[in-house]
């Protein structure tokens, strides 16, 4: 997504290595995804479930 | 010490062999106080052996710190894929690890190689286009645990 869209920076994050992230943004299962601080996604999901749920906020 | 099998080497050597444009990865560490830093460097060591496409470059995260702050990078080990062109000119392809990358990390390193290095983006159609609708900065941070 981020090689798609210039304005999109994509972190993988190592959980257990950063600890305070992962308190910060309330990790407990893996994969978890947050997009702007605000959207949370858990776990793997379809491509198409996915972009629809990281979008969700974009354009309101 | 090979951390791949020979296996894997030849498979890795393989999927690369399929870029065409050449990759530097910035791997920002520093040598105290980074439990991570050393295995990680063991690792990125594996990669520019199988392609000649694959650069890393390493980025004091003490000394340089503009450089850390214009990638976003503020911890370490962390990863930056830039992608180069045949002049030289580099590209942020915006795609970032934090923490070593082992693991089932290692795999995905690989496809982030492979993505910027030229390979074809598993996105569909539809769902670039509705990419195109972000038009101000979006962070995504995906979580995981090595494996």
């Amino acid at each position: 997504m981020a090689f798609a869209n210039p304005n999109i920076t994509a972190y993988a994050v190592e959980a257990t290595e950063f600890p305070d992230l992962a308190r910060r943004y309330r990790v407990t299962g893996v994969p978890k995804t947050v997009v702007d601080e605000t959207v949370e996604i858990l776990g793997g999901l379809p491509q198409d479930m996915f972009v629809e749920q990281a979008l969700q906020n974009v354009g309101s | 010490m090979a951390l791949l099998s020979t296996a894997d080497q030849d498979k890795l050597r393989e999927s690369f062999g399929e870029m065409t444009s050449n990759v530097r990865v910035l791997f920002f560490t520093q040598t105290l106080g980074c439990e991570t830093c050393l295995h990680t460097r063991q690792i990125l060591d594996e990669l520019p052996a199988l392609s000649d496409k694959i650069a890393i470059e390493e980025i004091n995260f003490v000394l340089e710190k503009e450089r850390a702050a214009e990638y976003g990078i503020d911890r370490v080990p962390a990863l930056a894929l830039v992608a180069e062109n045949a002049t030289g000119e580099a590209t942020d392809s915006r795609i970032r690890f934090l923490g070593a990358p082992s693991g089932y990390e290692f795999i995905s390193l690989v496809q982030a190689v492979l993505l910027v290095g030229g390979r074809s983006a598993s996105l569909t159609d539809e769902n670039r286009q509705k990419l195109a609708a972000v038009t101000r900065p979006m962070t995504l941070q995906v979580f995981t645990t090595p494996t």
